[in-house]
Formats: structure tokens, C-alpha cells, sequence
């Protein structure tokens, strides 16, 4: 294998691992803390993606500006979902194993709400816009524009997001929360807020990714599913409730997918869930998981 | 003590639900001779997700393992069909399709059944997903064309075999419920360290439980399998078939089989009126279902059956 | 006779040492305590025991037989069983059911048929649960769940009851009730191990007494050499 090769398919892994964490970390976060297993993330992405599209189409607004926008919009569109649906489900459930399982349940009932509503308005054609689609030449391999700007921002994003977890105070209390959110509590975390806001930020990151991937492929309402997958896979891979562990996840997810994707594209799924089922089946508690 | 077991049996045997079943039995088994064509298909369909909905309560419901492996089995089953289809006749279709499904649960149990809650869950639903990528990729790949035809079956045949393999099911499912067995099951679900210790081989019964629940989806599999005259992976292996009968079960009550029954024809009666009336709209409602269900009504109908009883009797019903 | 011998059992999790080369025996007929500060040990004790956990080196020997690597549900057939410190009943069955539950599988030979009613209402008569069958376990009060959980033990038929902590968060009545029970056990042949805190209790029940301190056994002989030793009152008894 030539060295150009081989560089072209770890670049290639980056960026699609750039893009993997963001979408992990933002599942991550709303496991490891809400201990919502939240199946309806990847129609957050797509919400994203079509709002960026439409912004754009429309309004002919910069996607990059938009990014801005909807953003904010999701993270408080999940926020709400929460406090309405999620909120009244953990008052309810009698342990945490009954809260987790309808929680499940309930992000599924979210999935088909939100992936019906986004074909009745957007229609299930594939869309599609060209952006920063011009092509740079690095280390004698072509890239798209588009492709690295949204590489760019995942590090930027994923910096950022490591930085506030490890650093801030808030970052520290939704640590804590994610471990242990009775002796939070104790400590005087107002993890009801936490809750909420974790949820919504796992919301925006997804939001984020999306409009980074409306930037770079087609899409259509159903393209939610496979990223929520991928999403599963990079926070369990890392370790579940491992919020840290779900960017490395999704980092290794991305460099793998992209090497079986330059061998045969279809394989890229099958290679994902192998990992998977090995993982659970050797090691459940993930690479930084205790 | 003999006539002891046999005034059990008549007790069992004389209940008004299973004298309810058997005329119902009855009545089903006339029903082609009284009923047109669409009718027969739709109460076929009814049939084939009460056989779903209660396998997957067996298992799932007293251990509390929620299982998504449903779609897995059932489209090995159709597989089975439409491989074996041309070659044997329809009843060995059936049992290959259940024996198939068998061996890949014996397999998939002893592997993952140490699993505990989410994790298993989990994995559940990424072996349907995998097993469904792998067919697709095998058909792309090494067979050349994805899908398959399946011979075509005219629909009282596959009626009757809808009714034996329901039939079937509900009498094992009772029948292994009310023993020794389903005891063990509801220990293993309230503690399963307990029920290690009390002296129940929880791996053993675990599995054999599991195993249970798929024979009667792949079965179905099989025999609904024409239905469809084209079959590929997208369709066979649809995760839809394993959230309906979580769905359904949930929605009637999981706990007792008649809440399961119940939920299953409902929503599935349910699910062919909105296909119907409101083709662009279903996914949403069958959503609004499943959220409305989970925060107000967890107990399902028959959970509000009792809780409403309860009401009437007056006071806490402890 | 020796009815159980630990040989030379070792537990180790990654690098803590739980179990550290404990040796003894307990003969049949005898109520034998094992006593130890918080973190000493003394569940992972009964876990090795019990099979629930395996043991890292040594052996475990029952009635001749050894049982080391077996699974709970084996040993509980061959006649080891034992309640937990938190308790672990059948919550949303009746307590006639957690009764069933032992007597349909825990037994080294099968009883059928209303014979196993039988002895499920003998059972919890003997607890002092009679009349109480019809109720639900989780909605028993603290003292009758663990009379439970001492009739689901003595259900599966065992000549060797492990009890862990039975007496904790009971009011000096029940204790006084619980030794009661202990002795009747007792003078139905059954063999004793008992863990617990209450020193009272234990000095006043046992005919042997292990202490574990740090995973190692630290001294084993009657109550008055226990109360006696050095070691004991340096490290336990706070003087």
C-alpha cells in the first residue's frame, strides 16, 4: 500500500471520525447523564442538515452562518422535550433499569414522530446543495473544501467540548452528575438542571454535525438512523457513560469505517455492528469504561 | 395426589377464557367459508403479531431482558421460505423456518445472556441490523441480485397455517407459563441472584426461554413469507417487526397473555386503518401512540383494567 | 464430622487481595459465627462459598465433596444455602411463592404435588410468617422479609445455612426473636455459619467464632478465647 494511499485513508478517517465524535459526544452526553438512550439522536442530525438546507435554498443564508442558528434552535427544542416527556418519565419509573427502558421506548415513539414530520415537509427526494464543494490540494491528495472546514470545525467543536468538560466548573458537575447523580446531588449540583441541559447540548451537537453534513453529502429524512447507530456503537466502544470516551469512539469509528469504506463501501455497516457485538461480547464496558 | 393433578386439570381446562379459546377456535377455523378474501389476510395478519407479541412477552416479559430480536427471526423464517420454498412442501417450510430460528437463538443466547439490561437490549438490536446487512451484502455481492422471489400461496392455505402456528404458540406459552418452568422465569425476573442461589440453573432456563420466543417468530416468518411475492433484507429483516411487539405488548399489558393478545389485534387492526386513511401519517400516530402509552398508561390496558377495578372496589386493592 | 472445609481459599480483584489464605473447618451441629470489622471480608466469604463468586486459589470442601468452581445453583442442591446482607426476596410474589421457589428447585430430591405446599405452609409457620402467605413480599415490614429469606433458604432442603447479617436493622425484640429461630434451626440438625455484628448474639449463640481482619483470619476458638484475645480486642473490640 503507498504511502499516499495510506494517507489518503487516515485523513479520510479523520474527518469522518471528526464527524463520528461530535455526533457520539453529543449521545454521550445525553446517556451518561440523562441515562437517556436517545435512539430519535440521528433525527436531530437530520433536523439539522434540512434546516441548514432550507435556511440556505431559501434565504440563501451562508451554511456556515446557520450553524449559528440551528444550533440554539434544537438545543432548545430538546429541552423542552425533555422537561414535557422525559422529566415526567423519571418522576414515574419505580427504578432506574424501568426508567432507561421506557426512555428507550420513548425516544423510538420521538424517532417516528420526528422522521414522519420531516417527510411531510421536506418530501422523501433527495436533496442536496453544493457548498464550498472546491477542491484543495494537500500532500498530493485532493480535497474538497467543505470536507475540511467541517473537519475544522469538529477539532474546534471537540476541543471545545473536552476543554468545558475537563476544566469548567460546569464541565466538572456534568462529570459528576454522569457518575454518581445522587452524591452530586449531595454536593449541591442542581442536576435536575443538568439533566435537562445535557440532554439539549447532545441535542445541539447533533444539530451541528447535521448541518456539517448537509454541507458535504445528499440527504433524505431517513438518514438519521445510521448516524444514531454509529452514535451507539462510538459511546459504547468508548465506554458507556464515558462522556470523553465517546469522542475517542467515534474517532476510532471513523478511521476504521473509512479503511473498510476505500476496500468495499457496503461493508462499512457490517464492520461497525462486528465491532459492536465483539466489543459487548469481550469487553462491555468499553476502552475507558470501568 | 393423582386426583388431586386431575382436579387441577379440569379446573384449567373448564375456565371460561379457555372455553372462550376453543370456541373462538372454532368459529376461526370455519371463518374462510364465511368471510371474503381481504378479511381472511387481515385476520392472517392479526394472527401473525399475536404469535410475534407473545413469543416476545414470554421471554422479555417475566426477565425483563428486552429483547429486539424479533425482526432477526422472523426474517430468517421468511428466508427459509423463499430458499427452501420451491423445493419442500409447506409444512416442512414452516418447521425449517422455526428450527432455523432455534438454532440461531441457542447460539445468540449463549453468548449473550450474561449480558445484563441495556447492554443486552442493545446488542439484540445490532444483531437483527448486522444480520441484515450481511444478507444484503452476501446478495450484492456473491448471489448478484438482491431479493428473492417467493412461491405464491393462495391465502386460506397460509390462513390455516397462521391459525395452527398461533394455536400453537399460545398453548406451549400457557402451558410452560403456568408450570414449574415459568416460575423459574418469574424468579429470574424479580432477582436473579435469588434465583441462582434458590437452586434454578438461570443460564439453562434463560436460554431455553429464548429460544422458545423465536421458534413460533420464525415459524411465522415462514409461512407469511408469500405474502410478499418479492422478499429482500430491507423487508424481511425490517426493525419495525421488533418494535411492534414490544409495542403491542406494552399497549395491552405485558403481564398476563390476554393483555398481549389484546394488544396485538388492536394495534395491528389499528395500524391497517391508518395505512389506509392516513398513508402519510402513520408513522406519526403509531409515535403519538407509543409516547401517550409510556407516560400515562405503563401498565398497558389491562393495567388500567386493574387499576380502574381497583378504583371501583374503593381504597388501595393491597 | 466436618461438614465444610476451607483450604487455603485466596480472592483476589485485580490487585486487592478480598480473601487471603483463610483456613478452617465448621463441624455438623454447631453454630459457628464470623465476625470482622466493615470491609474485612466476610460476604465475599459467604460468596465464595455459596459459588457466586469463584475463588482465585484454595478449595472449598462440603460434606467430603468438593465444591469449588461449582455454580450457586448446584451448591444450593447439594445443600449449602444462605440469605444476603441485602436482602434479595422474590418482591412481586407472594410469600408463599418465594417459599415455592425453594422447595420446586432448591432440593437435592424433587417433591411434587401438594407436598410441596405442605412443607412451603410448614416452613413459614416454623418463621413465624403463618397466616401471611397471601401477601406480597415486597410489602412485608424489615423483620418479616428476613424471616422470609430464612424460610426460602430452609426451603431448599440445605444442611448448612449461611446467614449474612440477619439481625441487622432489628429492634432488640426481634433480635431477641432471631436467636430464638437460630436455635430452633439449629435443633432441627441444621449447621449454622453465621456473620454478624451483634456481638451479644454471636458470643451468646456460637460454639465457634472466626475473625477476619483484612481478609486474613485472624483468630478462631470459642466465645471466651475470642473475647480474650489480644489481637481481637486490639483490632475489633476497640480497647
Amino acid at each position: 500500500m503507498s504511502f499516499t494511499l495510506l494517507l489518503d485513508i487516515t485523513i479520510g478517517g479523520l474527518i469522518l471520525g471528526g464527524l463520528y465524535a461530535l455526533v457520539a459526544a453529543g449521545l454521550g452526553l445525553q446517556y451518561g447523564v440523562a441515562r437517556i438512550l436517545n435512539v430519535s439522536h440521528g433525527e436531530f442530525i437530520m433536523l439539522g442538515a434540512f434546516a441548514t438546507y432550507s435556511l440556505h435554498m431559501l434565504l440563501g443564508l451562508n451554511p456556515i452562518i446557520s450553524l449559528v442558528i440551528t444550533g440554539p434552535i434544537l438545543f432548545g427544542l430538546a429541552f423542552l422535550i425533555h422537561k414535557v416527556l422525559f422529566m415526567r418519565l423519571r418522576k414515574k419509573a419505580e427504578s432506574a433499569v424501568i426508567f432507561e427502558g421506557n426512555s428507550l421506548l420513548v425516544s423510538f415513539g420521538l424517532l417516528f414522530i420526528i422522521q414522519n414530520i420531516a417527510l411531510l415537509f421536506w418530501g422523501p427526494d433527495i436533496k442536496g446543495y453544493s457548498y464550498m464543494s472546491e477542491t484543495v490540494d494537500l500532500f498530493g491528495i485532493v480535497y474538497a473544501k467543505n470536507r475540511l472546514f467541517a473537519f475544522l470545525f469538529a477539532v474546534v467543536m471537540g476541543s471545545s467540548f473536552y476543554f468545558f468538560i475537563t476544566r469548567t466548573r460546569m464541565g466538572k458537575a456534568i462529570r459528576a452528575a454522569s457518575q454518581d447523580v445522587n452524591t452530586a446531588q449531595l454536593m449541591g449540583i442542581n442536576t435536575h438542571w443538568v439533566l435537562g441541559f445535557c440532554f439539549a447540548l447532545g441535542a445541539l451537537l447533533a444539530g451541528l454535525a447535521g448541518s456539517l453534513i448537509s454541507m458535504m453529502f445528499e440527504m433524505t429524512p431517513t438518514i438519521g438512523l445510521p448516524y444514531t447507530i454509529i452514535a451507539i456503537i462510538a459511546v459504547v466502544l468508548g465506554g458507556l457513560g464515558n462522556i470523553l470516551g465517546s469522542l475517542l469512539g467515534g474517532l476510532i469509528l471513523g478511521l476504521v469505517g473509512n479503511l473498510v469504506m476505500s476496500v468495499d463501501p457496503g461493508l462499512s455497516m457490517i464492520a461497525y455492528y462486528m465491532i459492536f457485538l465483539l466489543l459487548l461480547l469481550v469487553k462491555p464496558t468499553g476502552i475507558l469504561g470501568k | 395426589m393423582k386426583a388431586e393433578r386431575f382436579t387441577w386439570m379440569r379446573h384449567q381446562l373448564l375456565s371460561p377464557w379457555f372455553m372462550a379459546g376453543v370456541l373462538l377456535l372454532i368459529f376461526l377455523s370455519a371463518a374462510p367459508l364465511l368471510f371474503a378474501p381481504y378479511t381472511i389476510i387481515s385476520i392472517t395478519n392479526v394472527l401473525m403479531y399475536i404469535v410475534m407479541t407473545v413469543s416476545w412477552a414470554f421471554f422479555s416479559g417475566p426477565t425483563q431482558y428486552l429483547s429486539l430480536a424479533t425482526a432477526a427471526f422472523f426474517g430468517i423464517g421468511i428466508y427459509v421460505s423463499a430458499l427452501a420454498g420451491e423445493v419442500l412442501l409447506f409444512p416442512l417450510v414452516i418447521t425449517l423456518g422455526a428450527l432455523l430460528s432455534f438454532l440461531i437463538a441457542v447460539l445468540v443466547g449463549l453468548s449473550t445472556l450474561r449480558l445484563r439490561g441495556m447492554y443486552f437490549t442493545i446488542f439484540t438490536f445490532g444483531l437483527s441490523e448486522l444480520i441484515r446487512h450481511f444478507v444484503l451484502w452476501w446478495e450484492v455481492n456473491i448471489t448478484g441480485t438482491v431479493g428473492r422471489w417467493v412461491v405464491a400461496m393462495d391465502h386460506t392455505t397460509v390462513y390455516y397455517a397462521m391459525l395452527t402456528i398461533g394455536t400453537v404458540t399460545l398453548a406451549v406459552t400457557q402451558t410452560v407459563r403456568i408450570s414449574k418452568y415459568g416460575l423459574a422465569l418469574r424468579s429470574i425476573g424479580d432477582s436473579e441472584e435469588a434465583a441462582d442461589h434458590t437452586g434454578i440453573n438461570v443460564n439453562t432456563v434463560k436460554l431455553f426461554s429464548f429460544a422458545i420466543s423465536a421458534v413460533f417468530t420464525g415459524a411465522a416468518g415462514a409461512a407469511m413469507a408469500t405474502r410478499w411475492t418479492y422478499i429482500d433484507p430491507s423487508i424481511a429483516f425490517n426493525p419495525l417487526y421488533s418494535f411492534m411487539p414490544v409495542l403491542m405488548a406494552i399497549f395491552g399489558g405485558i403481564t398476563r397473555i390476554h393483555g398481549q393478545i389484546i394488544g396485538a389485534v388492536i394495534l395491528t387492526l389499528l395500524a391497517d386503518l391508518l395505512l389506509t386513511t392516513f398513508p402519510y401519517y402513520y408513522m406519526l400516530l403509531y409515535g403519538l401512540i407509543l409516547v401517550v402509552v409510556i407516560l400515562f398508561v405503563p401498565g398497558g390496558l389491562t393495567g388500567l383494567q386493574t387499576d380502574l377495578k381497583r378504583l371501583w372496589q374503593g381504597g388501595s386493592g393491597k | 464430622m466436618r461438614i465444610l472445609e476451607v483450604k487455603d481459599l485466596r480472592k483476589t480483584f485485580g490487585g486487592l487481595v478480598a480473601t487471603n489464605r483463610v483456613d478452617f473447618h465448621v463441624d455438623q451441629g454447631n453454630i459457628v459465627g464470623l465476625i470482622g470489622p466493615n470491609g474485612a471480608g466476610k460476604t465475599t466469604l459467604f460468596n465464595l462459598i455459596s459459588g457466586a463468586l469463584v475463588p482465585t486459589s484454595g478449595k472449598i470442601v462440603y460434606q467430603g465433596e468438593d465444591i469449588t468452581g461449582l455454580r450457586p445453583y448446584q451448591i444450593c442442591r447439594k445443600g449449602i444455602a444462605r440469605t444476603f446482607q441485602q436482602i434479595k426476596l422474590f418482591t412481586n410474589m407472594t410469600v408463599l411463592e418465594n417459599t415455592r421457589v425453594g422447595v420446586t428447585f432448591g432440593r437435592s430430591a424433587d417433591i411434587q404435588g401438594p407436598g410441596v405446599e405442605d412443607l412451603s405452609f410448614e416452613l413459614l409457620d416454623f418463621v413465624g410468617l403463618g397466616g401471611m402467605e397471601k401477601g406480597l413480599a415486597k410489602d412485608l415490614p424489615i423483620g418479616s422479609q428476613k424471616r422470609l429469606e430464612v424460610a426460602r433458604a430452609l426451603a431448599t432442603g440445605p444442611k448448612l445455612l449461611l446467614l449474612d447479617e440477619v439481625m441487622a436493622g432489628l429492634n432488640p425484640t426481634e433480635v431477641g426473636q432471631a436467636i430464638e429461630l437460630i436455635k430452633r434451626i439449629r435443633d432441627r440438625g441444621m449447621t449454622l455459619f453465621l456473620v454478624e455484628h451483634v456481638m451479644k448474639a454471636i458470643m451468646g449463640l456460637c460454639d465457634q467464632i472466626i475473625v477476619l481482619h483484612y481478609g486474613v483470619k485472624i483468630a478462631e476458638g470459642p466465645p471466651a478465647a475470642i473475647v480474650a484475645n489480644q489481637k481481637v480486642n486490639e483490632i475489633y473490640l476497640g480497647t
